[in-house]
This record gives C-alpha cells, sequence and structure tokens, in this order.
C-alpha cells in the first residue's frame, strides 16, 4: 500500500512539472476550461435560486383567485360574487382586489397599481417598489404624474419605497387609495379586479373551486399551486434557453480538447516513448495523463464554480440577469439567496470533467502503447 | 546470462514495405563481460539491442534472459524485467528538456514507488561518482556534452541493473569524451556489470576493456572475436 501511494506521488510530482513545462499551453486550457464551467455553473446557480426565490415570495399569495371572463379574457368582477362565495362551506374568506396595470410613457414601461388590504396609502399619495424608485429617480417626498381615466393629470407624492427582500415580484408595484385607482382607471362602482378566496382545508381547494365554478360561470379560478408552477416553468424555460446556448459552447470545448489530445505535440509524444524506453508502462504512461487531466479539470471546475458563485450571490448574475429574470423593463435588483444543489453540482462536474477526461484519456492511450524501441531508432 | 535462439524481427509484415531487420540470429551474451556488437549504419544493430533489452519482441524465435524465456511474457512482465535488468544508454541522448539532471535520473524509478528520499539519496551517489554533483539541480539544456553523457549513464544504473545497454553511445562525443565513456564501462564491468554496446567507432571497438566483438551486417552476424 505504500508502495502505490508513492508510485502515485511520484507520477502526480512528474505530471505536475510536466504541466508547469508546458505553462503557456496549459495556463490557456485552464482559462477556456474555466470560463466554461463559470458560465454553466452562474446558470444553473441562478436558475434554481430564482426559482427558490419566486416560490418563498409567492407562498404569500392567497391560495385561490378569482376572476370573471368575457369572451375568454380578464373582466371586472361584480363585488355581489363575495357573498355567493361565502356561502360556501370550508371558505374562511372572501375579499376584494382592486389593481391593474399603467403604462408610463417617461420610462416606456409598465407598472402594476394596486390597492394594498393593510397598510393602504393615504388618498394622493403612493408606495412604490425599487424598480419604479429607480426608473423614476424618485424617492419619499418626491411626486409622480399620473394620467387620469379623464385625460387630468394626477399628482401624487410618494410615501415611501417597497425593500429589496420582496423585489421580484415587487420591482414594479405601486400601491395606491382605492379612490386614486378609480381617478386613474375609471370609476368601476361595485367592481373589483378580481376575488382572493382563503379556505379552511388546503385538500378542499378543488372541491372549492369546483363549487365556484358552479356557481359562478363566468369567472376562472386560478389556485396558487398552478402560479407557482408556472413561475417554475418560466424560470426553468428561461434557464434551458440559455443552457442550450451553452451547449454550444460545451461542444466547441470538447472538440478543442480532442484535438489537443489526439494532436499530442510530438515533445509529448517523445516523452512517453522515453518514459517507456527507461522503464513506464503503459498503465504507468496513462495514470500520468490520468493526473494530468485530473488536475487542469478539476482546478477549472473549483475555479469556475467559486467564480460563478460569488458572480450570483454577490453581483445578482450581471451577466445573465436580463435573460433570465427580466419580464418588464424594470428589472427586479436584488441580491440571491445563495442556494447549491448537490445534484445540480454532480450534473455540472459531469458535463465538464467527464467530457474532457474521455477526449484526452484515449489519445493518450493510443500513443502510450507504441513499443518503446521507437526511442532507441531515434524516432521522434 | 543472454541467449537469443533464432531470433527474427520483421517490420511491416505482410505489408508492402515489409522489412526484415534482423535475420535468424542465435548468440550468447556472457555476464560480467563487456561485449561489443559492430557494424555499419543500418545493420541491424539497434534492433538487436532492442529485441535483447525487451523493448519489442522478435517476429519469431526465443530469447532467454537470466535463463528465463521471455518471448511470450505479457508487456507488463516484460517491462519489469527490463525496468530491473537493464539501463539504457541511448544515442540521442534522451533526456526529457526543462528537467533537471536529478529529476531526470531518478525518472526510471518512479513506478516501482520507491521513495523520493531515497531515490535523490542514491543518485547523490552516482553523481558523486560521475562527478556530476554541482550539476544535479541544473535543468538538463544546459549541460555540455560530456555532462548530458554522464547524466545518461546516471539514469541508466539508477535501478542498479545487472546489464547496461549502450547504442553508438560515441556518437556526439569527441575522442576525449568517448576514451572517458569506455573507462567507465570498463568500470561498470570489473563491478560485476555485464555491459553491452553497439557501435561502429573503433574508440569503442578496439578499447582493451572490451572482450567480445560480434559483427554484423546485413541483418546476419557474420563473425565474432575472440
Amino acid at each position: 500500500m505504500a508502495a502505490w501511494i508513492e508510485r502515485q506521488k511520484n507520477v502526480l510530482d512528474f505530471t505536475l512539472s510536466s504541466l508547469l513545462r508546458r505553462k503557456g499551453k496549459n495556463l490557456a486550457l485552464l482559462a477556456v476550461y474555466t470560463l466554461l464551467v463559470f458560465l454553466m455553473a452562474s446558470v444553473m446557480l441562478a436558475t434554481s435560486a430564482i426559482r427558490k426565490e419566486a416560490a418563498a415570495v409567492l407562498r404569500e399569495a392567497p391560495e385561490m383567485v378569482v376572476q370573471r371572463t368575457i369572451a375568454g379574457r380578464q373582466n371586472p368582477i361584480p363585488l355581489a360574487y363575495l357573498d355567493q362565495i361565502r356561502d360556501i362551506a370550508g371558505v374562511i374568506s372572501a375579499d376584494a382586489r382592486h389593481w391593474g396595470y399603467y403604462y408610463d410613457p417617461v420610462v416606456g414601461a409598465n407598472y402594476t397599481l394596486l390597492v394594498p388590504r393593510e397598510d393602504v396609502p393615504e388618498p394622493g399619495t403612493v408606495t412604490i417598489g425599487p424598480g419604479v424608485s429607480s426608473a423614476r429617480l424618485a424617492l419619499a417626498g418626491d411626486t409622480l404624474e399620473f394620467k387620469a381615466a379623464s385625460g387630468e393629470i394626477l399628482e401624487l407624492v410618494v410615501a415611501g419605497v417597497l425593500d429589496g427582500d420582496s423585489e421580484l415580484v415587487a420591482a414594479d408595484l405601486v400601491l395606491v387609495a382605492a379612490e386614486d385607482l378609480r381617478t386613474i382607471f375609471g370609476p368601476a362602482d361595485g367592481l373589483a379586479t378580481d376575488l382572493v378566496v382563503r379556505v379552511a382545508n388546503p385538500r378542499e381547494l378543488s372541491t372549492i373551486a369546483e363549487k365556484i365554478a358552479g356557481r359562478l360561470p363566468d369567472t376562472r379560478i386560478i389556485l396558487r399551486e398552478e402560479m407557482l408552477r408556472t413561475y417554475d416553468a418560466v424560470f426553468s424555460w428561461r434557464g434551458g434557453i440559455l443552457a442550450l446556448l451553452l451547449f454550444g459552447v460545451v461542444l466547441a470545448f470538447v472538440i478543442i480538447s480532442w484535438d489537443k489530445a489526439s494532436g499530442l505535440s510530438q515533445e509529448e509524444r517523445r516523452e512517453i516513448g522515453i518514459l517507456k524506453a527507461v522503464g513506464w508502462e503503459t498503465s504507468d504512461v496513462i495514470l500520468m495523463k490520468f493526473w494530468e487531466g485530473a488536475v487542469v479539470s478539476l482546478s477549472a471546475f473549483l475555479l469556475g464554480f467559486v467564480l460563478a458563485y460569488v458572480h450570483v450571490f454577490f453581483f445578482s448574475a450581471r451577466l445573465f440577469a436580463p435573460v433570465l429574470k427580466g419580464w418588464a423593463v424594470l428589472y427586479p435588483q436584488f441580491r440571491l439567496v445563495p442556494f447549491i444543489d448537490a445534484s445540480q453540482i454532480t450534473a455540472l462536474f459531469f458535463l465538464t470533467v467527464v467530457p474532457y477526461a474521455v477526449a484526452t484519456i484515449i489519445p493518450s492511450w493510443r500513443a502510450s502503447v507504441t513499443d518503446p524501441d521507437a526511442v532507441m531508432k531515434g524516432i521522434r | 546470462m543472454i541467449a537469443l535462439d533464432k531470433a527474427r524481427k520483421v517490420f511491416g509484415q505482410g505489408k508492402p514495405n515489409e522489412f526484415t531487420a534482423l535475420y535468424e540470429t542465435s548468440l550468447t551474451i556472457e555476464a560480467d563481460r563487456l561485449t561489443v556488437i559492430r557494424g555499419p549504419s543500418g545493420s541491424g544493430k539497434t534492433t538487436l539491442l532492442s529485441l535483447i533489452g525487451c523493448m519489442t519482441r522478435p517476429t519469431s524465435g526465443r530469447i532467454h534472459v537470466l535463463g528465463r524465456e521471455i518471448t511470450s511474457l505479457p508487456e507488463r512482465f516484460l517491462t519489469e524485467i527490463r525496468r530491473k535488468t537493464f539501463g539504457f544508454i541511448f544515442q540521442q541522448f534522451n533526456l526529457i528538456p526543462g528537467l533537471t539532471a536529478l529529476e531526470n535520473v531518478i525518472l526510471p524509478a518512479y513506478p516501482t514507488g520507491e521513495r523520493r528520499s531515497s531515490l535523490e539519496k542514491r543518485a547523490a551517489g552516482l553523481f558523486d561518482l560521475f562527478d556530476l554533483a554541482s550539476k544535479a539541480r541544473s535543468r538538463v539544456e544546459w549541460l555540455s556534452g560530456g555532462e548530458a553523457q554522464r547524466v545518461t549513464i546516471a539514469r541508466a544504473l539508477i535501478n542498479d541493473p545487472a546489464v547496461v545497454i549502450a547504442d553508438e553511445p560515441t556518437a556526439h562525443l569527441d575522442s576525449k569524451l568517448s576514451r572517458e565513456f569506455m573507462e567507465t564501462m570498463g568500470r561498470l564491468k570489473t563491478q560485476g556489470r555485464t555491459v553491452l554496446i553497439a557501435s561502429h567507432d573503433p574508440l569503442v571497438t578496439d578499447h582493451p576493456a572490451v572482450e567480445r566483438v560480434f559483427h554484423i551486417r546485413d541483418g546476419r552476424i557474420d563473425g565474432a572475436r575472440p
């Protein structure tokens, strides 16, 4: 066993000195390899962290939303529906929500205007999301103009800015008083945008949804689980698109490494010949090449992963942010909560390290099975 | 010690470029003697050394080393015999550039699993023997021809082999260095090693330490002295 360890140490020692002797070539390879791992790991870490973030935020969302549809489009829903829903056994509460989308031509972005159930702003004031705040350079005390349904300009004073914790879904939010919302969107007496329903037993959700749909045939019911699934799918899709683009990069890398390995330089071939001539076995040469691949690929993997971690969790994945989290002009600015999934690391490892190992070990084996007498004959 | 029994070597057998480098050859290399294989370029000297040194297998015939028939052994065992029994000195020095003289010398012993400290100690003894102690940490490309040659001899001896094989060792040396090389080979013989040299250089073939000379031409042994 001691001899086995010494043999590994000796061969590894020679491998490291070989790598250092071809410093330029190996550093270039390490840089490309690290970049590849960095890109792949950034996408993986950012996608999963955003999905986690979105899921955490939406967990606070209502269990059920009831909307009225006419000709397949959402329409204001009569407040009278509330009583019909409250009558259903198992329903704890049913409340109206007033909200809508407002296009701001100044920054070319859509805001979500909402009358909150708690902490409703005083009439004439608004509380804005961080995205709106940075787009309009507006802080507490500043005034924002809104075009009312009547065509007049409504000036609202910013009472505060929402904190960054909920920024993923709150970046474009503007919280207003009910009367201000009516002024901006037009009077809609006896109507709400949609209704939120809470139930006593989550297992009865679908039964209650069926009952509501039966009583109110012009409504559609959206369950929280469905929203979570939709968000999950949206972010997985975004991550998938990026991963697909990166697949091309992986392929290019495999081709480069294959080319590098299969075209072992004359110097390397001669070296293998000398090693065999002085008493190294084919397995010793393959062991050396294995260590060479392991040192390069593991260094690149660790370096790339650490850089990706810093990029995603300390610099909010700046390189990919527009693709991964932007669904509006106002991109949410927030710091992702570090989250590492062991299965993802394993997948990344197999996507990056294994192709390199395969691409390098086979040609090395082919070079190492040559007869050592080639060196005796001076073949170089 | 080493016996060839009708050993023959054909390269590219069955192909248009088929070439017989060595015809059926039988000879015996005796232990603890300095033997030279003499012949012009392309006569088959190097092929003969490769067969004796377990670097390649004969196309037909048998080879016995230390009483053991080696032609049918798998590569692993053949390598082990090569590593333990033979030390090689090549025509091109075949040192690995970028490594120090010391690293080149201990390289053949890496796969044996011996501790590096003990390898370095053994190498230091050889460096002293060949008056190279001051060059141990120098990279081999900085060494003179004579120093490089002595490093290759030290490398050949690191595994303490019973047989030293040298292929055209004086091809890149001047007369003075060639004589020094032969003195060294003579000393190795008196220390109880078998030395086998392939050369057509009279400074080698006619050296007083040489005890037996085989003449080879066109892949055939055509004479021996004495």
